[in-house]
């Protein structure tokens, strides 16, 4: 990408990136995102999300010129940025041009008149078109000299800016959190009012995260350097109490934050074991499943069934009394499914896989199943986990059984995966041919790793039937496997640590931001996109993965010596 | 070593016997359902003949889809999530041509030009899709693991899906009929849609050309160059950015023609209207054997087939109820019985050498 | 070691505030002149009234949800966005049409303690595990679109007290289906095809028991996917019963694949076609074509002597507002259950005289309870003690012109049989 741009001249470039810009900013006004964000105010009566949105777009366009012209002409650049800027203006105005000759509705369903006076400022189509290739020349400028702001100060104001876009967007949230005792009430009512933040609120969180962002810059130093200084002993009571209070902090989140957030956190961790579950599958062994939902689904229903006090509950026995049986029949549904795909590999193996999901779906669907499964009416009236006769029945509740189930299921697969037989499942992963050949029993590692994979989303499967209280066949669909891959790919493959970040980043963040729904999944597939190019190796890989990622790539360092020291993530070999 | 070998054989001969019953009992069962419905005797010659035509003319756009498919698949070896969703954009895009040539009438004056209208908006804009998609979302991920791209696939066809309900809306829309194709032809005595009769013409043209092109013209060749070896086709003076690219675009104008004639037949478009025709065209894919031309066809047919078929001769003679809701467990079944016995598709892989 | 002592504050920090969060509140029994057995919520002055919608508005489902998120906006739109002198505000979750995300939703409508009221859920998966967590929290809300018996059944315990819905039960439209099949088109077999969603499961159900109660035969119980297209094969097969007529109550893509394949299946030429409200739409003609002449449809009595003119107005709105038709059949029965709220928190509201307005939370479910006579876009609401509000004047209609620019339901489709059955 660099190597092409480099040829091409400043002007051409500045043109370029002012008409790409322009795109996006037409396409983000079509797609309906402008109009809908204009709703929510980013600090009530000064700026509005989408107005942020379109005012990004030129800064952006603004930000790319400056990156890319060289430094040493600085009013060579401003006037690029301008360029860029005014041109994605240009390109915008087109939209309200078009829009005065053209029915553009009768194609494009958000070119409404709303949308056409948000471009123009309101002003009509000369005077607003006017301003708005001002506006646009103005934000590409002004992000140039931007850049050329000291990092010292430039710093401090991002972070402070940041700190207000993401307070209003999370507002919701946040509202909640405060409400509360009068003391906190007065807190939220300070910040925010019914339209977003307030002017006092946002210049107080700007003025606080800025200054608390400079200081820490100043003193980071110092602080890590005291840190360092300390005795061996000191360092690791330092670090055994910092780990304590994030576990602690993990403990306390959800009631200090309310049953939401618990509720989404219980969410993350289902997602988590079934992570852990594919990662088995194919972190550790290679396996490429597809349909990993098929276990979740069983688990889900084995223990809807034995449990359920309904007419379609079959034993009627506890929470904790139904997971052993779960876990055993989820093991097993493993193994059926590994069994005769045993030969297939890599995509071949991938679509049967996905259809094995499928079958289960249809079949819990069915009509023919329903006198036994409930078909589409599902099955209802499936109790909460009891422990000493105390029902379990809230979602912070809830989170706790499934952070405990997380923590178990996490330490079974760290020790699983430094075991002989994860250490075979790694060969299998790497050649399964050589693996073959130095003596590893294909067939047996291949059926363990399905079936302890499948034994997790199991488990996940039980949880999720008793918190819902009742279970129902679309709840079982592609896209659970598809976002257990996705977060595993995300967090890093292969890596415990990744399942979680993975699933905090793909079901968490997501949750969080329900009020933008209607655009979750747009951006949610941009952000695996982007994921992807900007970090393939996932937010937290296998040091063995990173490296592997890396190698080839000019200019990164060599990975650290600590982990290239350990053995721990290499393959070794060694014969069953 | 011997001694390994023999614990070896042992413990696989284990694992065969449930290989081969679980063989054996799939077996059994189609046979014993196939002989159950036709003892029972409840359909006519004539419905099975109808449910073959159904199953291939079904079985034809499955297998439209998944010959650009089955191209990406066998240069690039990776599973292109997004397929399903360059063919939408499409048939949707075109959706707006077509209702305007509709309501001025001109769509039934002139019939064949209306149509080729349609082609080439539908074609140009799956390509453009098809191309950009590989430009942004694949090219920089060439050489990451597999599983990278698989993700950015997923990415892409969620982020396509929410683009086009964004700018089109989320209702579906209704596409106008060309009064040419209203009714049947009486084909060997059996009535024939006509949309039918033209899915499964183009379905045909399109392979034998696609074929043509991969085999015969020079570009085809550096496609199959590239497939066997990219590093090595690259070190032959083969451009390797711009014969990816190309095959692209021309999976993308393929995706094109086959979701107008999609729309055709069923006449109603909508955002998710390509999700599902791409997995089951990936299914036909994969059924063929990845990256062959002609088994993409053959994967398609069968799929249209078992799914027309299967319910009504299997499922029916076992007693089971509502036996339509379950056609994708046979086909799925079918499709693991297949990779049982050839584990790489009906026809074998072509265009690639696999890679283990 | 002077940062063992930072980490200690910081600790006993947290605890503290965990422990302010802990100190239970008050029963907020009495709060300015309302008293309330569950609780009462107060709206400073100028503060908003909040209201939330819980509906289905991404994935495969989206449309019914958006469709029926338009209606209460509609809604609000109407009464200028302002009631009793407050500003509307309006939350919205994405309840994903499983049980899962009314789980979600719920749960976090019900953390907001500013809610009054909520419409919602769309898909009844949704409401069996979402209304007890919103009633939990006081929230009473009223479903535009979730038709399962099981929801107004008087076994369905106490966690549904604040459920009320203005869509109609499934078993008020199934048995006109049936009763019209029988009695008016001396149908003697029939056959039903459903998509799997419980919605179109259980009317198809309940036509066929009502079918079968009147001397009916049911030849063929079928089922297809919502995303089929190829619908011949199960026809094929249906046809080998030789229906009088066949029962489809399911959503308009695949109901259009089935009318218009329907016809060109040889031993289905003179069976009658028949669908329900989920496919009662211009829409549906446009995805159906010149096959959807002649089949009739089960669907509320929208005649616009009655109701006309309003709707007429309402559809005009949306098409401005949003730039394309309602998306499905529930707009409608949205805009009255927001309208219900508004009408219940005007009842039950009061204002101190320091502008402050405060809602009794009890008082407001039994005044949405007592709603009566209600003249909504759906027809003269009236509530039940069990929350069915929907005036079940199921008529039949019949479809007399395939152009969708005809649609215009009394007239066409015609209306043609009006039984109006007793609830």
């Amino acid at each position: 990408m660099g190597a092409s741009g480099a040829q091409r001249t400043p002007l051409r470039q500045a043109v370029q990136i002012g008409l790409i810009f322009g795109v996006v900013g037409v396409y983000l006004s079509l797609v309906g995102m402008v109009e809908t964000f204009h709703g929510r105010a980013v600090i009530a009566g000064v700026i509005s999300l989408g107005q942020a949105l379109l005012l990004l777009t030129g800064l952006g366009a603004g930000f790319v010129v400056a990156r890319r012209i060289p430094k040493d002409r600085p009013w060579h650049s401003v006037a690029y940025g301008a360029l860029a800027g005014s041109l994605a203006g240009l390109v915008l105005f087109t939209l309200p041009l078009l829009g005065n000759f053209v029915h553009l509705r009768s194609m494009f369903v958000n070119a409404s008149p709303t949308l056409f006076e948000l471009l123009t400022f309101g002003r009509g189509l000369v005077r607003g078109g006017l301003l708005l290739l001002v506006v646009g020349a103005f934000l590409g400028m002004s992000s140039v000299l931007i850049l050329r702001i000291p990092r010292r100060i430039l710093r401090p104001v991002g972070v402070g800016v940041t700190t207000i876009f993401l307070v209003s967007l999370f507002q919701e949230q946040l509202e909640i959190m405060l409400a509360g005792p009068e003391a906190i009430e007065e807190i939220r009512r300070f910040l925010f009012d019914v339209r977003g933040l307030t002017i006092p609120g946002a210049s107080f969180l700007l003025v606080v995260t800025a200054v608390g962002n400079a200081l820490w810059t100043k003193y980071r130093e110092s602080i890590r350097q005291r840190a360092n200084q300390l005795p061996a002993a000191g360092q690791k009571s330092l670090r055994a109490l910092l780990l304590v209070a994030g576990i602690l902090l993990v403990l306390i989140l959800p009631i200090v934050t309310g049953s939401f957030f618990a509720q989404v956190l219980v969410f993350v961790g289902l997602y988590t074991l079934m992570g852990f579950g594919l990662n088995v599958d194919l972190g550790f062994a290679g396996l490429f499943d597809l349909g990993f939902v098929a276990f979740f689904a069983i688990g889900a229903y084995t223990a809807a069934l034995l449990t359920s006090q309904g007419p379609l509950g079959i034993a009627h026995i506890s929470f904790w009394g139904a997971i052993p049986i779960v876990v055993l029949m989820s093991l097993l549904a493993g193994v059926m499914l590994g069994v005769p795909v045993l030969g297939i590999r890599g995509d071949y193996l991938a679509i049967a896989t996905l259809g094995f999901g499928e079958i289960i779906r249809l079949l819990v669907l069915s009509d023919f199943l329903r006198p036994w499964l409930g078909g589409s009416q599902g099955i209802l009236e499936i109790p909460k986990p009891m422990i000493f006769g105390f029902e379990l029945a809230t979602p912070q509740q809830i989170f706790y059984v499934t952070v405990i189930f997380c923590v178990v299921v996490a330490y079974i697969a760290w020790r699983l995966r430094d075991s002989r037989i994860g250490r075979a499942w790694i060969a299998i992963r790497e050649d399964e041919d050589v693996a073959a050949a130095m003596g590893i029993n294909l067939i047996n590692a291949k059926l363990l790793a399905f079936g302890i994979g499948a034994s997790f989303a199991g488990v996940a499967g039980a949880i999720f039937a008793s918190m819902v209280g009742s279970v129902f066949p679309h709840s079982f669909n592609l896209f659970i496997s598809i976002n257990v891959l996705a977060l595993l790919i995300v967090g890093g493959l292969g890596s415990l640590p990744g399942v979680v970040v993975g699933s905090l980043a793909l079901i968490g963040l997501p949750e969080l931001l329900r009020e933008f729904s209607e655009f979750r999944l747009l951006v949610y597939g941009a952000a695996l996109v982007a994921m992807m190019l900007l970090r393939p190796e996932g937010l937290w890989p296998e040091p063995v993965r990173r490296r592997e990622l890396r190698e080839f790539e000019p200019g990164v360092q060599p990975v650290a010596e600590e982990a290239l020291a350990g053995t721990k993530g290499q393959v070794e070999v060694e014969r069953l | 070593m011997i001694a390994i070998q023999r614990i070896w054989w042992q413990r696989l001969s284990f694992v065969n016997l449930f290989l081969w019953a679980f063989r054996i009992a799939v077996i059994v069962v189609v046979i014993w359902g196939t002989a159950g419905t036709l003892m029972a005797g409840k359909y006519q010659r004539e419905h099975w003949i109808f449910f073959t035509v159904f199953g291939l003319a079904q079985g034809g756009i499955y297998a439209l889809i998944a010959l650009g498919y089955t191209m990406v698949y066998g240069i690039l070896r990776m599973i292109n999530f997004a397929h399903g969703e360059v063919f939408m954009s499409g048939a949707y895009t075109a959706y707006f041509a077509a209702a305007a040539l509709y309501n001025s009438g001109y769509l039934n004056r002139h019939p064949l030009i209306s149509f080729l209208i349609l082609l080439s908006i539908a074609m140009s804009v799956s390509m453009g899709v098809a191309v950009l998609l590989e430009r942004i979302a694949y090219r920089p991920l060439r050489y990451a693991p597999r599983l990278v791209p698989l993700i950015t696939a997923i990415g892409a066809s969620f982020f396509l899906q929410y683009t086009f309900r964004g700018l089109y809306g989320s209702g579906f829309k209704a596409y106008p009929e060309f009064d040419v194709l209203k009714g049947d032809w009486i084909i060997f005595g059996v009535p024939v849609l006509r949309t039918q009769v033209l899915v499964l013409v183009a379905s045909v043209l399109m392979m034998v050309g696609l074929y043509t092109f991969v085999m015969r013209t020079k570009i085809g060749t550096a496609m199959r160059a590239v497939s066997e070896d990219m590093d090595a086709a690259a070190l032959m003076g083969v451009n390797v950015d711009r014969v990816i690219a190309i095959t692209f675009a021309v999976g993308g104008a393929m995706a094109g023609a086959a979701g107008v004639l999609y729309a055709m037949v069923f006449k109603q478009v909508h955002f998710f209207m390509g999700f599902v025709p791409g997995i089951k065209a990936f299914t036909s894919a994969v059924l063929g054997g990845i990256g062959n031309i002609p088994g993409a066809m053959l994967g398609g047919m069968f799929l249209g087939l078992i799914e027309s078929i299967g319910p009504a001769l299997i499922l029916d003679g076992l007693g089971i109820v509502a036996p339509y809701q379950l056609k994708d467990v046979i086909a799925f079944t079918m499709l693991v019985m297949v990779l049982i016995f050839r584990p790489s598709g009906i026809l074998g892989e072509r265009l690639a050498v696999k890679k283990a | 070691m002077r940062r063992l002592n930072f980490l200690k504050i910081f600790v006993a920090l947290v605890l503290v505030t965990v422990g302010a969060y802990l100190v239970p509140l008050a029963p907020a029994a009495t709060v300015g002149p309302v008293t309330d057995p569950i609780g009462v919520v107060k709206i400073g002055k100028g503060e908003p009234i909040v209201i939330a919608w819980w509906f289905v508005v991404e994935g495969p489902d989206a449309s019914l949800g958006i469709d029926t998120k338009r209606g209460v906006e509609i809604a609000v739109d109407d009464i200028g966005g302002k009631l009793l002198g407050h500003p509307i505000k309006l939350i919205g979750e994405n309840s994903g049409c499983n049980a899962e995300g009314g789980v979600t939703a719920a749960t976090k409508i019900a953390a907001n303690k500013q809610v009054v009221a909520a419409v919602g859920s769309n898909c009844s998966s949704e409401a069996v595990p979402g209304v007890p967590i919103l009633w939990k929290a006081g929230i009473p809300t009223v479903s535009p679109s979730n038709t399962a018996p099981i929801l107004t059944d008087p076994k369905r315990g106490p966690g549904y007290d604040g459920y009320l819905r203005t869509a109609h039960n499934d078993k008020v439209q199934g048995r006109v289906a049936a009763e019209f099949a029988r009695k008016v088109l001396k149908a003697n077999k029939a056959a039903t095809i459903h998509d799997g969603s419980p919605y179109a499961e259980q009317l198809a159900a309940v036509f066929a028991e009502n079918f079968e109660k009147l001397g009916g035969k049911i030849v063929a119980r079928e089922a297809i996917s919502p995303t089929d297209t190829d619908m011949r094969p199960v026809l094929t097969r249906i046809s080998l019963g030789v229906p009088d007529i066949i029962y489809y109550p399911i959503f308009i893509a695949a109901g259009g694949h089935v009318t218009r394949q329907a016809k060109e299946i040889g031993g289905l030429k003179k069976t009658a076609l028949m669908g329900a409200d989920g496919m009662f739409s211009p829409d549906f003609l446009r995805a159906a074509g010149p096959a959807a002449l002649g089949m009739y449809h089960t669907s509320p009595d929208l005649s616009p002597e009655a109701l006309g003119p309003r709707y007429v107005e309402f559809l005009k709105k949306h098409e401005k507002k949003y730039g394309e038709k309602p998306l499905a059949p529930f707009h409608a029965h949205a805009y009255d259950a927001a309208m219900m709220i508004f009408e219940a928190i005007k009842k039950v509201a009061k204002t101190d005289a320091a502008g402050n307005l405060y809602i009794g939370r009890k008082a407001l479910r039994d005044a949405l309870y007592a709603t009566k006579n209600f003249k909504g876009l759906t027809g003269i609401l009236t509530c039940n003690q069990w929350g069915d509000c929907a005036d079940p004047k199921i008529a039949v209609y019949q479809v007399v012109n395939t152009d969708p620019a005809t649609w215009n339901p009394g007239v066409n489709p015609k209306k043609i049989w009006t039984p109006y059955v007793k609830r």
